[in-house]
């Protein structure tokens, strides 16, 4: 079972479709009395830094998903936002992240991009996987995923990062550290590559 | 294009034509793994409706690409919902007329990244001077395209949509003109509408301006010259084929 924590984020409903459609079982919630039975988390996430952690800290599941995460150690998976929470910090915001992952969120410096567009980084973009992972079996790195931020993730400790992305500099498209993944593009929004993704969530061993 | 909860196609905005159920539409780009899908309600702000919110939370769910929603886009609550049901970007465009902040404010309560500007561009008077037309191309506004554009993007839009009315249906080629001009005017990313009918107009676009979003109607839902209605979308090695013109330029 896996569990998308259900805070008000829009791309909820099209990573539920996914497993829908791969029959694989689900549940949307943001019920304390369901999250904490829950065995694979996944933190959906569209929009901006602050008002996601707001949105934790209004429905009093914050200190919930540390237990869940660093304590029981269940696997939880973060996109776009979602992933970005994961720092300690963000340039987009005062808010403190959950700090699961070592590292802080920055704006891309446009002076690094060589020609127009600049930002936001939007669009296809290929994934170089860094280190060897379940998550990536299947995946046909040409095919890329879509991309829509401008903001990234600085990863504090190299040994963090899963896969990388070129845009004016080469950032962390993909992050692991322990039981916790951070992905920047939209598996939900990459056809077949990103169905593959939430598959591999799906048959992680816990 | 939408219009009666049904997927349409128009010539320069009128004459058009029924392609079926949006949603079954959605379902068989996805399985072409088209790379982005817009869908704009073209009657919404002629008629002074809202925006549909049921059809937007059934596309959102059934698109595994980036959707991208306009039509009826009044106000932030409009915005915010239709991000809320799912879709990646929202599309704005007579309602900014009257009050030009509404990008601040919706860029502020969803994030620039989602807020795209659609400018429909017209050739009209004498002269045939370009202007901004808005209300599903009724009503002119006056507006110079090229200044506009910059006043949206100082205001925080994301994205802007350029169409060409004029061109739109005509399947003859994309107002690489026009285009070229907004491009300069512009540091957003842009995607052009209107003309396409081969794959070759989205070489020439790619070829000439790189990075850049090419977007077409017709193209993608007729076939054959009697434009019998078939949804077709470029193959990966097609697609990998229009981009290598640029990139070994």
């Amino acid at each position: 079972m896996i569990t998308l924590i259900d805070y008000g984020s829009g791309n909820i409903h099209a990573i539920a479709n996914i497993y829908k459609r791969l029959s694989i079982k689900y549940q949307l919630t943001a019920d304390p009395n369901v999250l904490k039975e829950a065995k694979k988390l996944i933190l959906p996430g569209v929009g901006d830094f602050d008002e996601t952690m707001k949105a934790f800290k209004q429905l009093g599941i914050k200190n919930l998903l540390n237990e869940l995460v660093v304590e029981k150690q269940v696997p939880i998976l973060g996109v776009c936002v979602g992933m970005q929470i994961l720092g300690k910090s963000s340039e987009e915001g005062a808010e403190e992240g959950f700090g699961w992952i070592d590292g802080q969120v920055k704006k891309f410096d446009i002076e690094k991009l060589q020609t127009k567009p600049y930002l936001p980084h939007m669009g296809w973009n290929t994934v170089q996987p860094q280190k060897e992972s379940q998550l990536f079996e299947n995946i046909i790195s040409e095919n890329g995923f879509y991309f829509l931020h401008s903001y990234y993730f600085e990863c504090k400790n190299n040994d963090d990062i899963l896969a990388t992305t070129e845009y004016g500099i080469e950032f962390s498209s993909a992050i692991n550290h322990k039981n916790v993944y951070g992905f920047q593009f939209h598996p939900e929004k990459s056809h077949q590559n990103g169905v593959e993704i939430f598959r591999n969530f799906a048959n992680l061993a816990c | 294009m939408v219009r009666d909860k049904g997927l349409i196609k128009t010539v320069k905005f009128k004459d058009s034509k029924y392609l079926g159920d949006p949603l079954n539409a959605v379902k068989i780009f996805n399985e072409k793994e088209v790379d982005e899908l817009i869908v704009l309600d073209i009657d919404a702000s002629a008629e002074n409706r809202e925006p549909n919110f049921t059809l937007i939370k059934n596309l959102a769910s059934e698109c595994r690409m980036p959707l991208c929603y306009g039509g009826g886009v009044k106000t932030v609550e409009h915005a915010k919902k239709i991000i809320s049901l799912g879709a990646e970007k929202v599309a704005i465009s007579s309602a900014i007329i009257e009050s030009p902040q509404l990008i601040t404010e919706i860029a502020q309560a969803v994030g620039s990244q989602s807020v795209v500007v659609v400018i429909d561009v017209k050739r009209t008077g004498f002269l045939k001077k370009q202007e901004v037309f808005i209300l599903n191309g009724k009503k002119s506004t006056g507006l110079n395209p090229v200044d506009f554009a910059k006043k949206v993007e100082s205001l925080g839009a994301g994205e802007i949509i350029i169409q060409s009315i004029d061109y739109d249906g005509l399947m003859t080629g994309y107002d690489l003109d026009l285009i070229g001009k907004i491009r300069e005017a512009v540091t957003i990313p842009i995607s052009a509408l209107g003309g396409a009918g081969t794959i070759e107009d989205i070489t020439e676009l790619i070829h000439k301006f790189g990075v850049i979003g090419a977007s077409a109607g017709s193209l993608f839902v007729f076939k054959g010259k009697y434009k019998a209605v078939l949804i077709n979308y470029p193959s990966r090695i097609e697609k990998n084929q229009i981009l290598s013109t640029y990139i070994n330029k």
